[in-house]
């Protein structure tokens, strides 16, 4: 080759060599930026889904993000605003990538817009792929729809921030809860220190409960004392293996223990006999 | 000494705690807590709201009110709030918050109806008000300058708007918002006692064994009331019963052993149902020791129609002969009419078969009247004999739905427990049993059974009227601003008590206007008819509050008047108006309310107002500077042809001159300023209206306001309270009021009364009892205690005996209201309030927090009712009646669960007027207006 005067020459092999590293280097970068973005295919735990929603990994495989029950949400009848005649922001939004939520699926923040609930639930009617299942919330003795079989969460509620705990007069939540009595009821207390005052506390069943968050969405307090959580983060478990006495429903909480997989594992029965038998020292021998 | 902020909260609550419960705190505690809220200045007053009446301590800094707490060594509430009450601290500062007078003005800045609100200076607005006010006392007479009062006025405001109105324009045609609200307890407890306000107090709650609540949702209206009635049920639940009479399902049916769902009005025959229970087939419970001593039985007249329009008004005429007559349609003419006769009922039938009525007799009305005569127990027991359970169960029955059988057990379970001797037993009610046509009979039923089983005016014993305002009591009925009346119970009519007024106002005798029959309806139609001229509204929002809205609407906006709403925020009534004025809020101002339980409670000024609003005292004072003796005391010729005197020359000889202002006369004279500025009580607190304030806000003079120079609340308290003092309404002194957490009138000698009427608790009561040798009781008041005789028809002998001390049994029947559902109308409407907003809306509705919790009103239906129109959850509906419609937002699953047949939409809701669709029909006695019936047809919006 001849030399140029000035600028030093590069080699052709040289020049292979430094762009394999630059898309190397571009691939690793990608796959790095890739790699994170695919964390997002969980969301956060604390999502709430539509109501009839399958089960999060199921629904996840199941949703096509149409949009469509968001869009069957906002523009029901019930959601006109009652003096622009335009539809109001509906209940169900759809995940952003900023969204701390699977991109494209839909979800709600009950103290945004809380579930209303609708007794005709438009959006799981008109949810092509199943991910919201009409079967969820059809009644099996009449067929027909039910609200009151949706369960988005959990309402649970925060004793420490609730007025109401503290001898207040409030129960907003209470009046609000569309399942008022069934969902929430109100336990009353006395109110020892005044001497003339009942507690009137809101406690939410469990069992009735929705999770449509029309409580959290009226609760006056700045940060609301009542919220819905999705079940799997708002419950607990007992355990299947006591039944309570006193309580003939309760037989349907745990169902019917089969008899395999009874033994139980831990750092105490690792040891077969055998060998904890023959290892021991007992007098520091 | 260091604290972290867990042992601040700890110290502050220990320390407010245990001032509660009364146990001395160590001083270091107590140090500690002071210290920690350095720069705060707690400092105690009243809950803006409900007639409740807690306490609460506002913390200010910095000119702003920051926190609120309940005040824990408040007897009401000991420290407890509802909502409305947790966000008092938030009330005064909404973003739209009424700063600078507002008027409608054209392009060249003139006075314009049609125009559009421009800020104008507060001389300008007093110039307009002069101007038109003048004009209105030209065309119409003290007839034609009105004042929608108020409530909620505090006892300044109120006083001091009484006496420019009745002593300076000599006009009646001043009455509040609680004419709207308490006029029939008013009325009930006059013709019962002779005197009003409730004889029990809060404390029979915790002292009953059974609470009866009628036509009223307490959980929801009075709900520290509903926390102690909650409390009294779990000290002893086998023993304490708690019943709901209610129209539909409410929040207080929660706690109820059981609720009773009653067809609307029906009220009336539930309570003959008991009596007749207690006369017929329980007469041995029946006290007649008691009842020989104390008691008179009485009847009026049935006749008395509904307190609609009558023929001949100027707005229903001409009749023509579409139906229509006037401004009004024929649609609303076809209720309008029975005002003048109407076809007796079948439901009502029986009921006045022994007044001499049947059904299909048509009942000639007359207007209603105060009008009662005495007759014997036996025409009192005929009156009662229709009342068997064979027709009260089907007539009084709501809930189509319901078994009729398992119906009339709960009837019966109610009688018993009313009759069950040795059980105490309050009945509570509010507006179920006020709002009513025959509101006034209503309230009387109530004692009849009280009475005749000696469980009245006695700890845990009694009929308890529950106020709904926070000074409707304090203010509007002690201070006495309605039409026909004056302080402390004394009627304009009267000459003896305006005698009494004239000479502690110092104005000349026969200044007072005898006529006092404008009540806030008959202003409302007066403005239609073209008489008044000029209307102030003050501290309320006639406009969304008044039924069949769409007439006086109209009327103030179309026809040749001056409207002026004062208020802190711009409301339906401010839009209607020509004049807005910025007023200072609650706390803004140094103020007394008046509770349901005849508590009276002062606070001081805690904050400057914002912007600048000023007191409605200081606007009536102001407005005094324009007006003299030669402008207001000539003479005058009223509509019925009673002729005011000229009293210019009686006023020359009291020291006044032609031009002294009424200012000089009723405010600014030698007694009110012996109430000196450096008074002890106001160290340390602002008071604008005595001493000016930093804003230096140009006053009505446009020069900055310097103050009054005089302590001007504490001079229009105490020359107020002068008039009940040693007249069973006694009042404490002003500054003792500023040191305890109010006191239950009558005070007497330092002490409160608890319970009136009763020889043990009641000073006045003890030296009636001794003076006429009686035992146990004296109802001493004076009204009405000399009647003639007659019988359940009529009066037959003309001579009237004296009933002093006595108080009275009343006859009343059941009577269908004026309108009910029908073919084209085929649901009754109720309305009335949410616990989450107060009354229009105007201060809570601008709380984030509790407009988030509620944000509009529903029409609460029941679901069938809701399926049958093909209509779902949430869906927009048009309510509509004879009167006007409104679209609002069904609701199948909320807090109130009506029966089939019914609805029911709160008022708070400016976007929902359902007022437009409410009836004016009043009871004609009392003049409320009955908003708890009407009908309605409903339909897809």
């Amino acid at each position: 080759m001849e030399k140029k005067a000035g600028k030093p020459q590069i080699s052709e092999r040289r020049r292979f060599l430094t762009d394999i590293a630059y898309a190397g280097g571009l691939g690793i970068l990608g796959g790095l930026l890739w790699a994170g973005y695919t964390e997002k295919a969980k969301s956060s735990p604390l999502t709430l889904r539509p109501p009839a929603a399958l089960e999060e990994s199921e629904f996840l495989k199941t949703c096509i993000k149409c949009g469509l029950c968001a869009e069957a949400c906002r523009n029901r009848p019930a959601n006109i605003d009652r003096d622009t005649g335009r539809p109001r922001p509906g209940t169900l939004k759809m995940a952003k990538a900023q969204d701390d939520v699977t991109i494209g699926t839909p979800y709600f923040i009950p103290r945004e817009v809380p579930c209303y609930m609708c007794d005709d639930i438009p959006c799981v009617t008109i949810c092509p792929s199943g991910a919201l299942d009409v079967a969820k919330v059809t009644n099996p003795k009449t067929g027909e729809l039910d609200y009151k079989m949706m369960d988005m969460g959990l309402a649970v509620v925060d004793p420490n921030s609730c007025i109401a705990f503290w001898g207040l007069q409030c129960d907003a939540c209470y009046r609000a809860c569309p399942l008022m009595d069934e969902a929430i009821r109100l336990e009353y207390d006395q109110n020892k220190r005044t001497g003339k005052h009942a507690f009137l506390k809101p406690v939410v069943d469990m069992d009735a409960c929705t999770g449509c968050g029309l409580c959290e969405k009226a609760c006056v307090t700045e940060k609301p004392a009542i919220f819905v959580l999705p079940r799997e983060v708002a419950l607990g478990k007992a355990g299947d293996h006591y039944v309570k006495g006193w309580d003939k429903k309760d037989q349907e909480r745990v169902g019917n223990r089969v008899g395999k997989d009874v033994t139980t594992h831990d750092q105490r029965s690792e040891k077969a006999p055998q060998d904890y038998l023959n290892s021991g020292s007992l007098l520091g021998e | 000494m260091g604290m972290n902020r867990r042992d601040f909260l700890k110290s502050s609550a220990a320390a407010a705690a245990a001032s509660a419960v009364g146990i001395s705190v160590p001083s270091e505690v107590q140090a500690a807590a002071a210290k920690g809220e350095e720069g705060w200045r707690w400092d105690k007053a009243v809950c803006r709201f409900c007639g409740t009446g807690c306490g609460i301590m506002m913390a200010t800094k910095n000119g702003k009110i920051v926190a609120v707490k309940g005040d824990p060594a408040a007897p009401v509430n000991r420290g407890l709030n509802c909502i409305k009450g947790y966000f008092t601290a938030k009330i005064m500062y909404g973003a739209d918050r009424l700063k600078v007078p507002l008027l409608r003005m054209n392009d060249k800045g003139e006075f314009d109806k049609k125009g559009k609100f421009k800020p104008v200076s507060w001389k300008r607005a007093f110039d307009e008000m002069e101007k038109h006010i003048r004009k209105a006392l030209k065309e119409s007479g003290p007839e034609g300058v009105a004042v929608f009062a108020s409530g909620q006025y505090t006892v300044m405001e109120g006083y001091a708007a009484q006496k420019m109105m009745k002593g300076g324009f000599r006009s009646n045609a001043i009455d509040p918002n609680a004419r709207h609200c308490m006029a029939s307890a008013v009325v009930g407890f006059y013709q019962t006692f002779g005197i009003d306000e409730p004889s029990g107090c809060y404390d029979d709650i915790e002292l009953t064994d059974t609470i009866i609540s009628w036509g009223s949702n307490m959980a929801e209206m009075h709900p520290i009331l509903w926390s102690r009635v909650s409390d009294r049920k779990l000290s002893d639940p086998e023993r304490v019963k708690v019943v709901n009479i209610t129209t539909y399902t409410t929040r207080s049916s929660d706690l109820a052993d059981f609720e009773i769902i009653f067809r609307p009005q029906t009220d009336l025959a539930l309570w003959n149902y008991i009596a007749h229970e207690i006369v017929f087939n329980h007469p041995e419970v029946i006290d007649w020791d008691f009842i020989k001593q104390h008691i008179v039985f009485t009847v009026g007249p049935v006749n008395i129609g509904y307190g609609m329009r009558r023929k001949g008004e100027k707005s229903l005429t001409p009749v023509r002969e579409d139906g229509s007559a006037g401004k009004y349609t024929a649609k609303e003419m076809e209720t309008i009419r029975k005002e003048m006769a109407k076809e007796v009922s079948d439901l009502e039938g029986p009921a006045l078969a022994p007044y001499g009525y049947h059904a299909g007799d048509v009942m000639k009305n007359r207007p209603g009247t105060l009008k009662h005569w005495m007759i014997a127990f036996e025409e009192y027991k005929k009156s009662l004999e229709p009342y068997t359970l064979d027709y009260v169960a089907p007539l009084v029955k709501g809930d189509p739905n319901e078994d009729l059988e398992a119906f009339k057990n709960k009837l019966k379970a109610l009688a018993a427990l009313y009759i069950e001797k040795d059980r105490k037993v309050v009945s509570f009610w509010t507006m179920g049993m006020n709002q009513h046509t025959r509101g006034s009979w209503d309230n009387t039923l109530s004692y009849n059974v009280h009475f005749m089983l000696n469980k009245q005016a006695k700890p845990g014993n009694g009929a308890f009227s529950l106020t709904g305002q926070p000074s409707a009591c304090g203010t509007a009925r002690e201070v006495g601003t309605f039409a026909h009346r004056l302080p402390a119970d004394l009627m304009v009519k009267n000459p003896k008590h305006r005698k009494i007024a004239e000479k502690k106002w110092r104005i000349p005798e026969g200044t007072l206007n005898p006529v006092g029959n404008q009540h806030i309806m008959k202003i409302h139609r007066d403005i239609e008819d073209g008489v008044v001229k000029f209307a102030w509204v003050n501290v309320c929002n006639p406009y969304q509050d008044s039924a069949s809205a769409k007439h006086w609407i109209k009327a103030a906006r179309q026809m040749d008047n001056f409207i002026v709403t004062s208020d802190g925020y711009p409301g339906i009534s401010a839009m209607v108006s020509d004049l807005v004025l910025p007023s200072a809020m609650i706390y803004e101002k140094w103020g007394a309310y008046g509770n349901a339980e005849r508590r009276t409670q002062h606070w001081r000024q805690q904050v400057i107002p914002v912007g600048q609003a000023m007191s409605d005292t200081w606007q009536w004072v102001e407005l005094s500077k324009r007006f003299t003796v030669k402008d207001l005391w000539g003479p005058y010729t009223l509509r019925n042809g009673k002729k005011l005197p000229d009293v210019r020359k009686a006023a020359e000889k009291m020291g006044y001159k032609p031009d002294t202002t009424m200012f000089e006369i009723l405010f600014a004279n030698d007694r009110a300023k012996k109430y000196t500025l450096d008074d002890p009580v106001a160290k340390g607190f602002d008071d604008s209206d005595s001493r000016g304030d930093s804003r230096n806000v140009l006053g009505s003079d446009g020069k900055p306001f310097k103050g009054y120079g005089f302590f001007i609340h504490k001079y229009l308290f105490e020359e107020y309270a002068w008039f009940g003092r040693g007249h069973g309404h006694d009042l404490a002194p002003f500054d003792v009021y500023h040191k305890v957490r109010g006191l239950k009138w009558p005070v007497v000698n330092g002490k409160e009364t608890p319970w009136r009427f009763n020889v043990k608790y009641d000073p006045y009561a003890a030296k009636h009892a001794k003076e006429a040798g009686l035992k146990d009781f004296a109802f001493y008041g004076p009204l009405a205690k000399k009647l003639p005789h007659g019988d359940l028809k009529g009066v037959k002998d003309k001579k009237k005996t004296s009933l002093a001390n006595k108080a009275k049994i009343f006859a009343r029947p059941y009577m269908d209201p004026p309108e009910m559902p029908d073919q084209e109308y085929d649901t009754w409407l109720c309305t009335g309030r949410v616990l989450e907003h107060w009354h229009s809306g105007t201060m809570t509705m601008r709380v984030p927090e509790l407009f988030r919790a509620v944000p509009e009103a529903l029409c609460y239906m029941n679901p069938k009712d809701a399926k049958k129109r093909g209509l779902s959850n949430g869906d927009l509906v048009i309510v509509e009646s004879r009167r006007g419609k409104v679209k609002v937002r069904v609701e199948t699953r909320g807090r109130n669960r009506p029966p089939q047949g019914l609805v029911f939409v709160p008022w708070f809701d400016e976007r929902v007027l359902i007022n437009k669709v409410c009836l004016d029909a009043t009871c004609p006695m009392s003049k409320q207006t009955d908003y708890k019936k009407c009908a309605v047809k409903i339909y897809k919006a």
